[in-house]
């Protein structure tokens, strides 16, 4: 699901503006002692069920023998766990492979995403009275109005002719596909930067180069967080691009994986769950062990 | 790709240029801005990427829209055609069905993310215990992969729901329901709402919290109930966060892909096979200048629908 990832990205306002009201909130809160609704608690805990339950679905059929997966409703949990599921399917799907080349395409187009887009933002912001500039930002804005459809099959023909149909390929392609749109967060951002701050080190001989890398790189922190996430799940759990781009099935993604072996899976059904869990725990372990820095990245990509 | 499409409808309106202007203007006084020597290095901090972007975005698409006049089927000889893949294609009933199917499901996907996203942020801004950490289990989709989701709901449905609908004794929910023909979509529907609504209910969320508590005050004071304040404060003054999320959530399901494959890869037959699906095929069924003809007429009906939510969007001058 790229798509409703990058989706949730409008115009960035300062982050100093969220933090602000939630402050106040919570002052709030304590002055005036909310009541707990426990009523709505409990309701919202019920309905979490929607999310836990296939998530321990998906963990109790990956430890069951494939006996006891083949028989019941699969909500039991399991009479005598196999962690040797684990273990097989990480050797039947090749899990090293496919994660190295997951983990490839994703921090390259991580850092390329950030390196591409601030540096167009930063060029368009402060040029912007010069008109090859302001073409260049017209250009990228109406590219996005082609969707992916139109361009998928050239583009499958094109990468392989570069001989770029495998995992740089396909960061490639992410890069370039999120350069409109995040270039487009960087200048909204750039646009309130006051110069005064650029001038001081212009004065004392710092180049474009380096004023770009010291003082301004830098000043878009806040911002490079949130479209870091959100081109860091993008990419990592994108199925599309590398399933039509990557020729070498052995350089296939996690997810992409997971479609190749749907045949070898077939009936074994804790060893594809064994496989599922294993290819949905990285980014799962991410989101626990980075909560709160996640979520305040994704609230200042939707606070306007 | 598809996706971000929309969002920069507000910036190209007027007022941004000259806000642009307005922050720029002081660092060069008109006089010398005329004479101005642009230093070289924004030059190769731009161009590199703009010939990049060129090469793997407006290239494909020129080649492919020429291709489309053609009869070109991926590899081989071919010629030109002129029209005729466009005039097959508005003959051709399973292409026709795939438009249905596709925008049938896109309104049914973006009504229904929307309804179950608003009812979350309602829920998820009151007074509610542990507040953080069950915010955290309703966000847990939004990282997890949908083609895998996909699967795990695929074997939810034909096999755990018939099992139990077996034993209950509910037989119309015995078979799966992947396997009929005219609900299908319904499961599809449903796990797009799983795993699309966390990411709409973030949207609802900061509308709901830029509500200055001292409405809501005032309306308790006068005595508005918890429904009362929910329908005359809190939705009016989210409505535009509504629209964004409409306009967000629609573009995005028109090219629904990775959890139809996982859940029915189209079928029953091709009942739920969705537009982007019939246009990737267009190489294993070596018809691929037929599927980019359908690519064209795919990008003209969203160019349309992106421009005519450009004006809504200026009209309730929400900006994003």
């Amino acid at each position: 699901m790229t798509t409703a990832l990058t989706d949730l990205r409008p115009e960035l306002h300062g982050p100093e503006q969220l933090d602000g009201t939630l402050q106040t909130k919570i002052r709030r809160t304590r002055r005036e002692g909310f009541k707990v609704n426990w009523w709505m608690t409990a309701l919202m805990l019920v309905a979490s069920l929607t999310i836990m339950v296939p998530l321990y679905f998906t963990i109790s059929m990956a430890l069951k023998s494939p006996e006891q997966a083949a028989s019941g409703t699969g909500f039991a949990w399991p009479a005598d766990p196999q962690w040797q599921n684990f273990s097989q399917a990480f050797v039947l799907t090749n899990y090293p492979a496919a994660f190295m080349s997951t983990a490839f395409i994703t921090v390259l187009s991580v850092l390329g995403a950030l390196a591409a887009s601030s540096m167009v933002a930063y060029a368009i912001v402060r040029n912007w009275d010069r008109k090859f500039f302001r073409l260049s930002y017209i250009y990228l804005l109406s590219a996005m109005f082609v969707p992916f459809p139109v361009v998928i099959l050239p583009l499958i023909k094109q990468t392989a002719m570069f001989g770029l149909d495998n995992p740089l390929g396909v960061a490639f392609i992410h890069i370039v596909g999120g350069i409109s749109f995040n270039s487009l967060l960087f200048i909204a951002f750039l646009r309130s930067v006051p110069i005064e701050l650029e001038e001081a080190a212009r004065l004392d001989g710092a180049s474009t180069w380096q004023t770009f890398r010291k003082v301004i790189f830098p000043l878009l922190a806040p911002l490079s967080a949130t479209v870091g996430i959100f081109a860091f799940l993008g990419s990592w759990n994108d199925f599309l691009l590398p399933q039509m781009l990557i020729a070498d099935p052995a350089l296939q993604t996690l997810p992409v994986v997971q479609q190749l072996f749907q045949g070898q899976f077939n009936t074994n059904y804790s060893l594809a769950f064994a496989s599922y869990l294993m290819a949905l725990a990285p980014t799962l372990l991410v989101y626990l062990f980075a909560q709160r820095w996640i979520m305040s990245g994704v609230m200042r990509g939707a606070v306007k | 790709m598809t996706a971000p499409a929309d969002v920069r409808a507000p910036a190209l309106s007027p007022n941004d240029d000259t806000e642009g202007k307005k922050v720029t203007t002081p660092a060069v006084p008109a006089r010398l801005r005329a004479h101005r020597k642009v230093d070289p290095t924004y030059y190769w901090m731009i161009i590199p990427v703009l010939v990049l972007f060129a090469l793997f975005s407006t290239v494909p698409a020129v080649i492919g829209g020429f291709f489309s006049f053609t009869n070109y089927a991926g590899y081989g000889d071919w010629k030109m055609v002129g029209l005729r893949n466009f005039q097959n294609i508005f003959t051709d009933p399973e292409i026709l069905a795939s438009y249905a199917f596709t925008f049938f499901f896109a309104i049914v996907a973006t009504v229904a993310v929307n309804v179950v996203a608003l009812l979350l942020a309602l829920g998820l801004n009151s007074r509610i215990k542990w507040k953080t950490g069950i915010r955290g289990i309703y966000f847990i989709p939004m990282v997890l992969s949908g083609l895998i989701i996909a699967y795990v709901f695929n074997y939810l449905f034909s096999n755990t729901v018939p099992t139990i609908a077996e034993s209950l004794g509910i037989t119309p929910l015995a078979t799966s329901i992947l396997a009929n023909e005219q609900w299908a979509w319904a499961a599809i529907v449903f796990v797009t709402v799983w795993q699309a609504a966390p990411g709409a209910t973030i949207i609802y969320l900061a509308g709901l919290q830029s509500i200055s508590p001292d409405v809501t005050e005032a309306a308790s004071l006068d005595g508005a109930g918890a429904w009362r304040q929910v329908r005359s404060i809190s939705l009016p003054l989210i409505a535009g966060y509504v629209v964004i999320n409409i306009i967000l959530g629609f573009k995005g399901y028109l090219g629904t892909y990775e959890i139809i494959v996982a859940l029915t890869g189209g079928g029953p037959g091709t009942a739920t096979q969705s537009v982007a699906m019939r246009i990737f095929s267009g190489f294993a069924g070596g018809d691929y200048s037929y599927q980019m003809a359908n690519a064209i007429i795919f990008f003209i009906i969203t160019l349309i629908i992106s421009l005519l939510q450009l004006q809504v969007l200026r009209r309730r001058e929400v900006s994003l």
